[in-house]
């Protein structure tokens, strides 16, 4: 693909980025916003505290915990202590889907459960609601399993949810109760949630049920939440090869399930952000290698499952798995080829996720478009530049306080699925075992990679560069779309979706398509609007 | 009824929510949340799925530390950076309940700041609200930042001929046309707060740091030379409002009313605004009023007898209750989340004869204890925001979209409530509600209802 020779140095650019705030904050962002070059990967400041009053993407560590983690998994219950708010705005509704076997089973997806915490509980304490919360919602649903999620007051008033778990875990024997302290302050960002989640359900889920679930290759899906239906897409696939998903964390998912994980012989990791620890802990308790996948894009989606047939080292799955590309790519190649046309050498800007932001380049490829700009909103320094950065990263004060879980090999359930020799030889196949590559290393040269954009730097961004899309959450959305350029949400997928696998490319393609040229953005400017020359340079800013 | 530990499916929103909404109400304000920064990005989520427009709320960002210590340095440091990057005018901050567990007193902090700022370069206008999210509902929180708004901006002065309104939570819809009502009358007026360009514009020909928009401060300044003030919300009271602080501190009289939906409560607010102005009534709303009146009799025999339930804001439901009683549907249950312990009362002045019919009023009420309810009560459909579907769709009810948040149908928005217009497209949209149900349960295939 053309370099990126037609656009401003990307120096001046950064300049210009910074050039409103008071000189600390300049100094500190333009660590965060970096010129890329793929074969010397330079370092990206990320994982970092979002100045105050910088208007900022992320949410908190309750959001990365309770709204991302957990809130997939149908049949918990999960109670958010705290006030209203919280609760309300996590509501799941649409996002993450599930399917339960059958109406009878439960879905408590689409329920909010909170204590609604009011001025007399912050002052004389919380835990005796909480307690009678969690007792009414046995008493109502019988569920196999209780979360407690404490909110920001939680942890300052000094109620101890997970005593209260413990308490109340005994108490009702049959039901699993535990709590995780994911208050809202905590880390810098949603992130310190995924790593709070990824603890509480290592520690009080994973390896629960020893039932060895029928199949050949078993593998867990970790990372991948079932938005718009993604899980379902590649539950498809999985199904059409012969590969046993055992448990995916967390769409689409269930207790039972995720009991269950520890009885796979591959975990493999879609959203390496949010998920990364869970692979790394269960390969040192189980013996479970660990490898980065993506079913974004049709090409990378053959390439997952050529990788994951590779692993299992069968012949047998290794045609099968042949067989399904073969049958599956036809149809996606008839998309491409009138959509293509339309599309070909358009660009567009990521500017979300930990993962998202890269995963979404590559259907962009298949689209003949070009990623002029991306970062991520909450990723650390090895989801940008591979995990061979990890020993180098700092580990400041926010990250210090969330806890790393000391985990040993499990005497009777460890069990190495490879040898050392076995890894080795897979990993010099190119296959990503244990390991993730970052995003940096798939960008253009000179591109320009910013973490934690703010709301001003992606403005200035659009009006620097014009991208013909520009893919973020709706938090942005309108705000962009309001000059002129079309945002494509890749948290919710503007309730659109799958974009997984083979069938979920060929709907990202008609939904792009449908987006950069759609007609409205040539409606802006009205028939008897002058054009002299500022209005003309107006017009062609918003239309372009 | 049995009383809940835990709430399910609340049918309220936070605090701070409501205290961000109205501060996009005034014109080159930025809202800032003193607190994680995960309120802003929630309330800004939820804000947007409904308006469908950009809205900016800053945050102090707290983290474990400013936690333990306090959150002094923070929020002077992002007042800081909002002041040097967005230009504001305003800067309106609300707490959370975060800062107001720890006791920060953002009151003297904003004074330190001012301080340190010296008085080289003028500073924007702070307008402060205490919303504690484990106190009141997001409507309080938005009377709290109307206040505050006013108590920090209204001046002194000669009466003018200008009239306040302070019309609630209501859609940029309505206020549009409250505003093309207050002009139709030929009087200056002030109307605070004012989202209905900011939450509700076109696209941009060039880039706004701020969305053009909003009431402007030097217009909240003279609120307090105003003639009168009209203030709606059958329970919201003197001492929480903003009408209520200037008639307390400037002697401008305030007009409380419900909000004006059906005939009746509009009539009672056109004439209020008809003895402010000495004028008469414009031709365009007589004939609105017409029309309306047409339409209730022409429709009466789809609706008379039907039952609803109906939820939301407690001053929504208060009011609605007031019109489907008007037009002969009976709400049979009446449900807030808010909890001003007025409700009832309330509704009572507006509804004298509520009891006879059995209609019941539930304040602190979450969707699982409507829910509980709601069969005995053999409903036709429900009224209220886009959170009651889920019930809607177990029941097999249809559901009248209306109020906050609506984020499962289009033009959430640019839905009217109020006068006599807003009285007409509700009626429409209920009538034709339950045409729809006739058609679908009939077996033949009517296409002449």
């Amino acid at each position: 693909m053309e370099p990126m020779n037609h656009y401003p140095d990307p120096i001046k650019i950064r300049e210009e980025l910074v050039e409103k705030y008071p000189a600390k904050v300049a100094k500190k962002r333009t660590k965060s916003i970096i010129i890329n070059d793929p074969e010397t990967i330079p370092e990206v400041q990320a994982n970092v505290r979002t100045v105050p009053g910088i208007i900022t993407q992320r949410g908190c560590s309750y959001a990365g915990c309770k709204g991302v983690v957990l809130g997939p998994t149908r049949d918990i219950v999960n109670i958010v202590h705290g006030p209203i708010g919280c609760s309300f705005y996590a509501w799941l509704t649409r996002r993450n889907q599930t399917r339960p076997e059958s109406p009878e089973h439960e879905n408590f997806i689409t329920y909010c459960f909170s204590t609604d915490m009011q001025e007399e509980h912050v002052v004389f304490g919380g835990e005796k609601k909480l307690k009678l919360a969690i007792q009414e919602a046995y008493d109502l649903f019988h569920p196999k399993a209780i979360a407690i999620f404490s909110t920001c007051p939680v942890g300052l008033i000094g109620d101890d949810v997970h005593a209260v778990s413990k308490e109340m875990r005994e108490k009702l024997g049959d039901c699993n109760v535990f709590g995780f302290s994911c208050e809202g302050y905590r880390g810098v960002s949603q992130s310190a949630g995924h790593h709070i989640a990824n603890n509480g359900v290592f520690k009080h889920m994973v390896g629960r049920n020893n039932d060895q679930k029928e199949g050949k290759f078993k593998l867990n899906l970790l990372g991948e939440y079932n938005i718009g239906g993604d899980a379902f897409e590649i539950e498809r696939i999985f199904e059409k090869c012969g590969i046993t998903l055992v448990a995916s964390f967390s769409g689409n998912s269930t207790v039972g399930a995720l009991e269950n994980a520890h009885t796979a012989d591959l975990n493999v990791i879609m959203c390496h952000r949010s998920i990364n620890y869970m692979g790394e802990m269960m390969e040192t308790k189980y013996g479970i290698p660990w490898m980065k996948v993506n079913f974004v894009g049709a090409e990378s989606t053959a390439k997952s499952l050529r990788k994951i047939a590779e692993y299992f080292d069968d012949e047998g799955l290794k045609v099968r798995v042949e067989e399904v590309i073969a049958e599956e790519m036809p149809k996606v190649k008839a998309v491409i080829d009138e959509i293509r046309p339309r599309t070909e050498g358009k660009t567009a800007m990521l500017f979300v996720g930990g993962s998202r932001a890269h995963h979404y380049q590559d259907l962009f490829t298949e689209l003949g478009m070009k990623t002029v700009a991306a970062g991520y909103e909450f990723a650390h320094r090895d989801d940008y530049e591979g995990r061979h950065v990890l020993p180098n990263i700092k580990i400041d004060a926010d990250s210090k306080n969330i806890e790393e879980l000391k985990v040993e090999p499990d005497p009777e359930k460890y069990n190495p699925r490879k040898s050392e020799a076995e890894l080795e030889a897979l990993k010099e196949k190119g296959l990503e075992i244990n390991g993730y590559e970052g995003m940096m290393k798939q960008m253009l040269k000179k591109s320009l990679v910013v973490d934690d954009v703010s709301h001003y730097e992606s403005e200035k961004l659009i009006e620097i560069y014009k991208p013909d899309i520009f893919c973020a959450g709706i938090k942005e959305k309108y705000v962009v779309q309001k000059m002129g350029v079309p945002l494509k949400q890749l948290h919710s997928y503007d309730y659109g979706g799958p974009y997984t696998g083979f069938v979920g490319a060929t709907n990202f393609y008609r939904d792009i398509d449908r987006m950069v040229n759609n007609p409205v953005w040539k409606m802006i400017k009205a028939p008897w609007e002058k054009t002299g020359n500022e209005a003309e340079l107006a017009a062609s800013y918003v239309t372009q | 009824m049995t009383a809940k530990a835990a709430t399910q499916n609340a049918c309220k929103l936070c605090n701070p929510l409501g205290a961000c909404l109205a501060f996009r109400g005034i014109e080159k304000c930025v809202p800032f949340l003193h607190g994680s920064q995960g309120c802003a990005t929630y309330i800004r989520r939820y804000l947007i799925s409904h308006y469908k427009e950009p809205i900016d709320i800053a945050s102090s960002n707290f983290n474990e530390e400013t936690a333990v210590f306090g959150g002094s340095h923070n929020l002077q440091l992002g007042l800081k950076n909002v002041s040097q990057q967005y230009r504001p005018e305003v800067i309106g901050i609300a707490t959370t309940c975060l800062s107001e567990t720890i006791g920060d007193d953002v009151p003297m902090i904003l004074k330190e700041y001012r301080a340190v700022m010296g008085s080289d370069e003028p500073l924007p206008v702070m307008i402060f609200a205490s919303t504690p999210s484990y106190s009141g509902t997001h409507i309080d929180g938005f009377h709290a930042a109307v206040r505050s708004a006013v108590k920090t901006l209204a001046e002194e002065g000669p009466r003018k001929n200008l009239v306040n309104i302070f019309p609630g939570m209501i859609s940029p819809a309505d206020i549009r046309y409250l505003k093309e009502i207050m002009n139709a009358f030929g009087i200056p007026f002030v109307l605070l707060p004012d989202y209905s360009q900011t939450l509700d514009g076109g696209p941009w020909a060039e880039y706004h740091r701020i969305p053009p928009g909003g009431a402007p401060v030097h217009a909240i300044a003279s609120t307090g030379c105003a003639s009168a003030s009209i203030e709606f919300g059958s329970t919201l009271e003197a001492q929480k409002s903003a009408a209520g602080y200037l008639e307390e501190r400037f002697g401008v009289p305030r007009h409380h009313l419900p909000l004006p939906i059906g005939i009746k409560a509009s009539d009672r607010f056109f004439a209020v605004v008809e003895k402010l102005t000495e004028k008469p009534m414009p031709a365009v709303y007589e004939d609105e009023r017409r029309r309306l009146v047409d339409a209730y009799a022409d429709g009466h025999k789809y609706v008379f007898g039907k039952r609803a339930i109906l939820y939301g804001e407690e001053d929504l439901v208060i009011s609605m209750a007031a019109f489907l009683h008007e037009i002969g549907v009976l709400p049979v249950l009446c449900a807030s989340g808010g909890k001003s312990g007025l409700m009832k009362k309330r509704l009572l002045e507006l509804v004298p004869d509520l009891e006879d019919p059995g209609i019941r009023v539930r304040e602190n009420v979450d969707f699982v204890d409507i829910e509980h309810e709601a069969p005995e009560l053999l409903p036709d459909f429900l009224i209220g925001n886009s959170k009651g579907f889920t019930m809607s769709k177990r029941h097999m009810l249809p559901l009248v979209r209306i109020g906050f948040p609506i984020h499962d149908r289009f033009g959430g928005q640019r839905l009217h409530h109020l006068g006599y217009r807003g009285t007409q497209e509700l009626f429409d949209r209920i009538v034709n509600t339950v045409i729809e149900q006739r058609q679908k349960a009939s077996s033949i295939g009517y296409t002449y209802m």
